[in-house]
């Protein structure tokens, strides 16, 4: 706990998926209380076993919570989500090195 | 940075699973019009360069320097922020609270990682952590000495714990020495963990 890092996101994602979340909640998708509520749930449920870093698995949760939330109100179902990670991982693995990715979607 | 692709698929660097699950939501969101990517990259610009612990840092040098400001800090942290151009969050309630002889505060959110973020920009990984968030209600002074943090005997702790809606600014104790410093000066001693209350500003002389 000594010494922290000056940086506050390890990944470009984490920054992504904070963006994205503020995002929604500015426009009106979800309240900020309802989400710290939700969140803090997930977090509790993480950590009831062990003790987590405040890093890598608190992003984790995060996204669960978020991807839960999207689930739930409708605006992003389950099925939708996991197709359209797949057309990116697909994307990702045709894409010449160097070329912009892009999903078919 | 490893690449870990074969030689043999000319493929781009696959991304993390969390990366992938990122961008699936982003995807499904802009195309239903639910989010707007401008306004994710005007967030992401913000707290990547413009928000972070210097702002806190103007606030306490000010009111280290003005008392009328500290008065008016106190008593309505948002509208003080104002005077210095930063405004909070829709709906976020700011509250500072002094440190005294008598009293240390220190900040903490139980529930998740609430944090006054137009004061000090995306919380470092051990706010966020469990060691920092279970521990801190528990046995402040433990946590504090991990930190480095010793205070006197006569000191007690307050340990305030944030929500969605209130968010903790810590005004430390002016450093000996400084007096006659202008604003600039002064805020150059504040440090991010000060203002959360785990750690002091820098001494003058250092």
């Amino acid at each position: 706990m000594t010494a922290p890092a000056p940086s506050s996101f390890t990944d470009p994602w984490q920054a992504e998926l904070f963006a994205l979340t503020v995002a929604l909640s500015d426009a009106g998708q979800f309240s900020w209380p309802a989400w710290t509520e939700a969140f803090g749930a997930t977090l509790r449920r993480h950590g009831a076993n062990r003790m987590l870093d405040g890093d890598e698995d608190y992003f984790a949760a995060w996204l669960e919570t978020l991807e839960t939330l999207l689930a739930t109100s409708g605006a992003a179902p389950s099925a939708e989500t996991a197709k359209a990670r797949a057309a990116w991982e697909q994307a990702y693995r045709t894409t010449p090195h160097g070329q912009p990715v892009q999903p078919a979607l | 940075m490893p690449h870990d692709h074969r030689h043999d698929e000319p493929h781009s660097l696959l991304p993390s699973d969390p990366a992938l699950r990122v961008k699936a939501l982003q995807t499904i969101l802009v195309r239903k019009g639910l989010v707007d990517p401008a306004a994710m990259e005007a967030i992401l610009d913000t707290y990547e360069t413009k928000v972070g612990p210097h702002l806190g840092a103007k606030v306490v040098a000010r009111a280290w320097a003005d008392p009328d400001f500290r008065a008016r800090l106190l008593a309505d942290a948002n509208a003080a922020m104002l005077e210095l151009g930063i405004s909070g969050r829709q709906g976020e309630h700011v509250v500072a609270v002094e440190n005294s002889a008598d009293q240390h505060n220190m900040v903490v959110c139980t529930l998740c990682s609430c944090y006054p973020w137009p004061l000090l920009g995306i919380p470092p990984a051990w706010y966020k952590s469990d060691a920092y968030r279970k521990r801190a209600v528990r046995e402040p002074r433990a946590v504090l000495a991990d930190f480095g943090v010793t205070l006197p005997e006569g000191t007690s702790v307050r340990v305030w714990d944030s929500t969605a809606e209130v968010r903790y600014l810590v005004i430390p104790a002016r450093p000996a020495g400084t007096e006659g410093w202008d604003e600039e000066r002064l805020a150059t001693l504040v440090t991010r963990d000060s203002m959360i209350g785990t750690g002091f500003p820098r001494e003058a002389g250092a």
